[in-house]
Parts: structure tokens; sequence; C-alpha cells
């Protein structure tokens, strides 16, 4: 607001000094021309901004909104005009749906599994290519080839190494005297295994977030903190990490909302069956049984009402973010 | 915003074509007509499709393929919901006719009308899938999936058991049970690590294919949980995995296409379009190992429909083509070039097929061997879910026998919770 009023000043002023001097003659059309002038810079930013909102509306908010209501009734993918009200039916039985839940449980796992390390590792990561190195724009654009890299291709690759008779992680894990893991059958190993994916392919685009705060943090905190005696390791531990909280809890914020529809690895892992997630549901995320829901067993309406449910957990896992920084923030 | 609007025409837009003559004409006046497949279908790699535009200067055809089945279904439902983004011709695996001709006829040309095709040419009961109740016939018939038993001559050898395919066919004619016990003398003799089948859900897919009802009465009611048939193929396929005779992979899996260049397993249940896979997978290595002999039933695992929307601008063109693609003739070329075996029994009669021998497979006289199965093969109920039903039984209850060790009645209990989720509405 005060930049508006900035700007404006000079230029209201402008045009109003002339009119003063030659009063009568030419006013009613700077008048009108001074308006045009307040209207472009009040309205003209809406324009500027309204692609993105248009687009948003016709592709984001009205799926959101269709898909809520074809969540209230019967329809399948076969048949998608015909629809019959059913009221909440569809969201009440996915309180009696063990499915549900368990992809629930699963999405929870596998996102703290790929979560947790990933930041972990990516603050790591960071805190290296942030100190002076010989070609460092090569390895700031290697950490991120990983998150350039197709999931299916990705996934694919990462499928043979976890294979169980002949996959390389196997056959390492034996080289030193462990026995082989059935990496997909195993309702932990499965889980390791698509977090393993997940890891590697976000880890290196969190480094970059958290390097890019990094080089914003003031150098004089650290010759400071050098000159009271602070170790490399005490300076991270009380310079950076503090100075990238807001940062860090950006990163959690998008890595959850990405670990609650996480569904192409787990879909990619299970190479034969699609979306079950394995013989025994063991990985199946919430994403994937929605996917399974839809599109495998084509009831649309019940597919809809988990995308709802997803979108619902979502809110609340935002609002206990919002609340929980809310109350470090007045501490 | 209006920028925009033009940017999405523009990629509309095939630039090739001159703007003003019509989405589907090209310069010279030709008529495009679209096929819509997926996977590797084969009409075009076998060549029909130029085949047919030399014979018909005014047509081109052009396909667009999806890999996976699962991925194309969807789609070509939600094209036929909106009427749009459909090609002249779309594939239907069997699997999903039932549902194709229970809920989208009326969207579908009727092709038993269609200039050039001839009903008698055809399997009856290839003919009957692709009808309507209301008697209108909207998929013509491209490939079945007649049965044999591939097996491993060299590993067969080693274990003492016969290795010529009329004297493996001999040892489980006329029952399955046959081959399990087939499968425990070979394991007596073969040694720790040596597997008999690649998986209890190949033995099942291959048990199930040769009973008449399996997951529907002719009603269209869903009778899996009490048809003896259906149980009967499940509990025999476990007890190969509870006799240690399956090599527990999941079919269509990395690990599973190892095991053929491996030779982890000595058999597997062989569609006539499996030959083909085996040979890629199983590579030159594997050339004269590698055999197949007579199932112990006929039975029959897949094949494909085509299919012409009404939607399309050029229904009439494309039901001609479909006509083609499907006559017995250009199905004898298909089984030629691709292994595809022909729906229609009048092709069995062509020197192409019945005189057929897969190099590969030892000089295996395939034409007759699939066309003995073909025949055989009883007239199946498919009902509309038929694909959920067989994947849940295979993906979850088998898989869980097979790989995580449970107990046939833990396994098939999970798959009837699974396939109850699924089903109801």
């Amino acid at each position: 607001m005060t930049d508006e009023t900035a700007v404006l000043s000079p230029s209201a002023v402008g045009p109003e000094r002339p009119t003063a001097e030659g009063a009568g003659r030419s006013r009613p059309g700077q008048v009108w021309r001074s308006r045009r002038y307040r209207w472009d810079l009040r309205f003209s930013p809406y324009a500027f901004v309204a692609p993105f909102f248009l687009f948003f509306a016709a592709f984001g908010l009205f799926p959101l909104l269709y898909t809520g209501w074809a969540a209230l009734h019967q329809v399948e993918l076969t048949d998608p005009d015909s629809m019959t009200w059913v009221g909440l039916k569809n969201f009440t039985r996915l309180w009696d749906d063990e499915f549900f839940w368990n992809a629930l449980r699963n999405t929870v796992t596998i996102g703290l599994l790929s979560t947790v390390p990933q930041l972990a590792i990516a603050l790591g990561l960071a805190h290296l290519l942030n100190y002076k190195l010989r070609g460092s724009a090569f390895f700031r654009v290697a950490v991120l080839t990983p998150y350039a890299t197709s999931v299916a291709a990705a996934t694919l690759v990462f499928v043979l190494l976890f294979g169980r008779d002949y996959g390389m992680v196997n056959w390492a894990l034996s080289a030193v005297g462990f026995e082989a893991v059935d990496w997909q059958n195993g309702t932990f190993a499965s889980q390791l295994a698509v977090s393993t994916i997940v890891i590697w392919r976000w880890t290196g685009y969190n480094a970059l977030i958290y390097l890019a705060a990094m080089q914003a943090v003031p150098g004089e905190l650290y010759e400071s903190a050098a000159l009271d005696g602070a170790s490399r390791w005490q300076q991270f531990l009380h310079v950076t990490v503090p100075s990238l909280r807001p940062t860090i809890f950006f990163t959690i914020v998008v890595s959850t909302i990405g670990a609650t529809q996480l569904f192409g690895e787990p879909l990619l892992f299970n190479g034969g069956a699609g979306a079950t997630g394995g013989s025994d549901h063991q990985f199946q995320t919430l994403g994937l049984y929605l996917y399974e829901q839809g599109w495998v067993n084509l009831h649309l309406g019940r597919a809809s009402a988990i995308a709802w449910a997803m979108f619902l957990i979502l809110l609340l896992i935002a609002g206990a973010a919002r609340l929980l920084r809310g109350r470090k923030d007045s501490r | 915003m209006g920028a925009a609007a033009l940017l999405l025409a523009g990629c509309a837009q095939d630039p090739a074509e001159s703007p003003g003559k019509g989405a589907s004409a090209d310069g010279k006046g030709k008529t495009t007509l679209t096929v819509g497949v997926f996977g590797a279908f084969g009409l075009q790699e076998a060549g029909l499709y130029d085949e047919y535009m030399a014979q018909n200067p005014t047509i081109r055809i052009e396909q667009t393929s999806i890999e996976r089945n699962e991925n194309y279904y969807p789609q070509l439902l939600t094209h036929l919901g909106t009427g749009s983004g459909l090609a002249d011709i779309q594939a239907v695996e069997v699997n999903n006719i039932a549902e194709i001709t229970a809920t989208q006829a009326d969207k579908l040309v009727d092709l038993g009308k269609a200039p050039g095709v001839d009903k008698a040419a055809y399997l009856p009961w290839k003919w009957a899938q692709g009808t309507a109740k209301g008697g209108a016939t909207v998929g013509l018939g491209t490939d079945i999936g007649p049965q044999g038993i591939c097996y491993r001559k060299d590993l067969f050898e080693a274990a003492g058991l016969p290795s010529d395919r009329e004297a493996v066919g001999a040892l489980w004619a006329g029952d399955w049970n046959k081959y399990l016990e087939t499968g425990k003398a070979y394991k007596a003799k073969a040694g720790e690590g040596k597997s008999f089948v690649d998986s209890s859900s190949g033995v099942m897919a291959a048990v199930t294919g040769s009973s008449a009802q399996r997951y529907y009465d002719e009603s269209g009611k869903v009778v899996y949980k009490t048809n003896p048939a259906v149980r009967g193929a499940f509990d025999l396929a476990a007890s190969f995995a509870t006799e240690g005779l399956s090599a527990k992979l999941q079919q269509f899996t990395p690990g599973w296409d190892q095991g053929f260049s491996n030779g982890s397993f000595a058999t597997v249940s062989c569609p006539a379009w499996m030959l083909g896979y085996i040979q890629d997978k199983a590579g030159p290595a594997g050339k004269d190992k590698w055999d197949v002999a007579q199932a112990p039933k006929p039975s029959n695992w897949g094949g494909s429909f085509l299919v012409v929307p009404k939607a399309g601008k050029h229904a009439e063109e494309a039901a001609k083509l479909a006509a083609w693609l499907t006559a017995p003739a250009q199905q004898a070329k298909l089984f030629e070039k691709r292994g595809s075996f022909p729906s229609a029994s009048a092709a069995y009669k062509l020197a192409t097929v019945s005189g057929a021998k897969h190099e590969y497979f030892g000089g295996a006289p395939i034409g007759e061997i699939f066309a003995k199965a073909a025949q055989g093969v009883p007239v199946t109920v498919v009902g509309p879910k038929d694909l959920v039903i067989a994947q849940n039984l295979a993906d979850i209850g088998m898989l869980q026998v097979d790989q995580k060790g449970r107990t046939p009645q833990e396994g098939w209990d999970a798959a009837v919770k699974a396939i109850d989720n699924a089903l109801d509405q």
C-alpha cells in the first residue's frame, strides 16, 4: 500500500499543476486522463495476474469442485454422465474401509521414511556445496540431475537394483554376508525401497533451496562465531540452522504435500500388478488407492471421495503446522 | 488470455496440414484413418497398414499406441463417454470386451453388417464375445490365446524326463493334475534351486482358461466364489507353490524376464502370443533349448477385438478397414509375422497357419498345436468385471501364496476381500 501511494503521488501531482493555471478550458479531458491513469494503476495488476487465476479456475478449481460433487454420487467411468445421488455414503464408507486405512498408514510411514532422511541429507549437502569448491557450478547442477530424471526411468532402474533374484542391492548384501531381502514383498523392506527412490529424486532439489538460503546468511555471523572459537560443526548448528529455519519449514511443508500425494514411485515399483501396491497392499499409498478405485475398478464417485479425503488431510496438516509455527514464533 | 487460446489452438493443429482443408484430409485429398491400440499390437509391425494403403490409395492409416492396457482402457472409456479424442478404430482386450458390449454398444458401429465381414469365418465363441445383447456385433476378433506348455528340453533331460514334444504332452494329457505330478517328479530329480513353473498365477490363468464358466454365470451373476472351477484352479495352482515347484516370480515383471534368460524354471503356460515374448527375453542363447508341447486341456488366455466408434468422422471407411484387418487372410499374416493366433477359424486351413513351424522352438509345428487347442476351447462366459476378478485372484491371492508363503486359504480370503471391495459400487 505504501509503495502504491509513493508511486501515485508525484505523477498525480504532476498534471495537477498546469490545470490550476489554465483553469476552465482543458479540465474535463485532463480529469478523464488522470482518472484513467488511476484506474490503470489500480486495475492493471489484476489484469496481469488474471491469466493464472483464470487457468487455475479452469484446470484447478473446477476439477476440485467437480470432484467434490462427484464424491457425493455413485458414478462409474463406464458411464460418467449418469450420476446417482448417494450423499455422504462414499465418505462414511471410508471409515470402515480397511484398504483406505492401510493406504493412509503406508502413506504416513513412507512419507516419514523418505522426508526425514531426505531433508537431513539435503541440509548436509547444501552445507558442503556452500564451501569454496573448484567447479562448484558442476556440483550444483549434478546434484539436481536426479530431480530432472523422469520418475518412470528412475523407478525402472531401482526396480532392477532391488530385484529379489538378480538385483544389485541383494548381490551387495550377500557379498558382505547378509541374507538376500525380498524387497517387493516385505512390508518394511518394500516401503524402504520406495522411500529410497523418493530420497534419491528429491534430495538435490531441496539441497539447492537450502544452499540459496545459506548464501543469504551474513558472513559476519560466521566471522564472529569463528572469533569466539566455534568449530565448523558448531557454526553449522548455531548459525546456519537457526538462520535457515523459515526455509526448513518451507521444505517440510512442500515435502509433506509431495509425500501425501506419492504415486509414481510405488505404482512403477510394482511393475506387474499396477495399483495394488504389492500382493498385501504393503506399499499402496493413498494416491495409488485413489487410482485403483477410479481407473482400475472404474468407481469415479469413490475415487473422488478419496481425493477429497486426501485434500482434507492436507488441510489438517497445514493447519497443524501453522499452529505449531505460531506457537514457536510467539515464544 | 487470447494469446494463450491461440497457442492452445496452434498446438492442436498439425503443422503439416494446410489450413482450411479439414482436419482429416491431407493435401492430396486422402482420408486419414486412425487406429488406437495398446502395446505392440502387431498390425503395423506385420505390415498390414502398408498393404491396405497400397491397395487403397485414397486411405492413409495412422496408429497411436499406449503401452499398457491398464492405461489404455480407462482412456478409451472416457473418450467414448465424451465422444471425442477417439481413433477411428480402437482395440479392446478380451477381458474388457464384456464391459464394452454391455455398456458401450450404442456408441459403436455394428460391424456384423459391415461389408466384407463373414460370420462363418470366425470361431463361434469369439464372435459371441464381441456381440452385444441386442444382437449388434460391435467387436471383431483379431487374435486369441490358445495355450500350450513351453518347456526347457535341456532341463527336462537333466531331470530324466522325456524331452520330445509328443512324449512331453503325453505326460500330462487330459488332466491338469498330471501337470502337477510331472512337476513333483521333476523336482525329485532336478534338485534344489530348480523350479518347475515360473509362477503359480501362470498356472491358474491356464487352468481357468480351460473352463466354460469362470467368474460369471450365463445370467450375468458373479459366481466366482462358489464356482468349483475357479476354486479348483486356485487350489491346484497354489499347490505348485506349497510343493515348492514355483520360481515365485510375478509375470510381466523384470525379475520374470530375467528368469527366462537365466533358466530359473523349466515350464511356463504358453498362449500363442507368449512365444515371441520368450524369444525376446531368453535371447539367442535360449534357441533350441525351448520347445512347446500340447497343454493338458485346451485353454485360452487373452486375445483382442477391434471396435469402430460411431463418433468417428469416417465410421464407414473405418468399418471397411476393420473388416479387412480381421479377415482370415490378414489374421494369417499376423500369425506368420507376429505369432498372434487367428480367431478366424477359416485361417487355420491356410498353409501359412496349418504348416507353421517355429524356428526358435526347435521347429515346433505351432500351427497344428495351437489350432488343435483353439478348436477345443469351450465357449467361455465372459462378464464385465472379468479383468478385475482375475487380476485380484492373481496379484493378491495367488501372489500371497507364492511369494509371501501364506496358506492357500489365506490367499483366497485376501483376494475375495479385495474383489468384494472392487466390485461393490
